[in-house]
């Protein structure tokens, strides 16, 4: 709270401390939404641009880190929206559907899934799995479980209810881990493998 | 306990801590099911694995440029 208000009276090297201190966080999150790095970088200008301009109306009542990551979803969202030539993208988009609900690939996984495929390979699968979701449960599983919000924090951040927040955290693990499970369940990984390697 | 009642309660063993001991009537349903043991183990680890990679690194160098490119706007707004 200190640098917000030495930010506020003036001083830059207070407000640049603050761009230091959460700018990786505000990429990361700008990245999982936009899924493209161009608009991702003009995410992180805008919403710490965006948050400098608001600073008088940050009350206090919430983190900071929580109030700049509010502005820098809704930055994304919107350009996303841009980017989809005005179609109509918000948080509610695609949640409706049943997938999820009930885990249908039930095989246990390899012991050490991770073993199973180098750093570049994972961070592949793992992007393209996430990039999967909805837009409406990615963000929640990033806050929440990425980030490490509390539902609380998570809820206030995307204007949602709690038991909204629950709903759409459970849906989205669920879904992750059932994709998941192509690529790690127990003896698949040379064949997987593979798959990876042909795209 | 019913799968479906399991999976109502799967957020709540996710995020207790792992330490604290299930409910009783939890633990029972995981001993006779297999299928919400593996469901409950490969969630878990999928929240490991993501948490555990950084998926979007931010250079250096392009998290000077956009530093300064903040700081020059918000100079200038």
């Amino acid at each position: 709270m200190l640098l917000v208000e030495q930010t506020r009276q003036g001083d830059m090297a207070a407000y640049e401390k603050l761009v230091k201190q959460y700018d990786r966080q505000v990429f990361r999150i700008a990245n999982h939404i936009v899924q493209n790095r161009e608009d991702a970088e003009d995410v992180v200008q805008d919403a710490f641009l965006k948050a400098y301009q608001k600073l008088d109306q940050f009350q206090g009542n919430s983190k900071f880190y929580t109030w700049l990551v509010r502005i820098a979803v809704n930055e994304a969202l919107m350009r996303l929206r841009k980017r989809r030539t005005g179609r109509m993208v918000s948080i509610d988009e695609d949640v409706e559907t049943e997938e999820g609900s009930m885990p249908r690939d039930l095989a246990d996984w390899s012991p050490d899934p991770e073993a199973m495929y180098g750093q570049s390979e994972m961070g592949d699968i793992l992007r393209k799995t996430i990039q999967g979701l909805p837009p409406g449960f990615r963000v929640v599983f990033v806050l929440r479980d990425v980030e490490g919000l509390s539902t609380e924090e998570t809820a206030e951040t995307l204007g949602l209810s709690i038991p909204a927040v629950k709903s759409r955290l459970l849906r989205a693990r669920l879904q992750l881990r059932e994709r998941l499970s192509r690529y790690f369940k127990r003896g698949q990984g040379r064949q997987a493998q593979a798959q990876v390697g042909a795209k | 306990m019913t799968c479906t009642e399991f999976l109502a309660q799967l957020d709540d063993m996710l995020d207790q801590d792992a330490a604290i001991p299930l409910r009783a009537d939890l633990q029972e349903h995981l001993r006779e099911c297999e299928h919400c043991e593996i469901t409950l183990n490969t969630t878990r680890k999928t929240i490991q694995i993501y948490r555990s990679h950084e998926l979007y690194e931010l250079p250096d160098d392009l998290r000077e440029r956009l530093h300064n490119a903040i700081l020059a706007k918000c100079r200038n707004c």
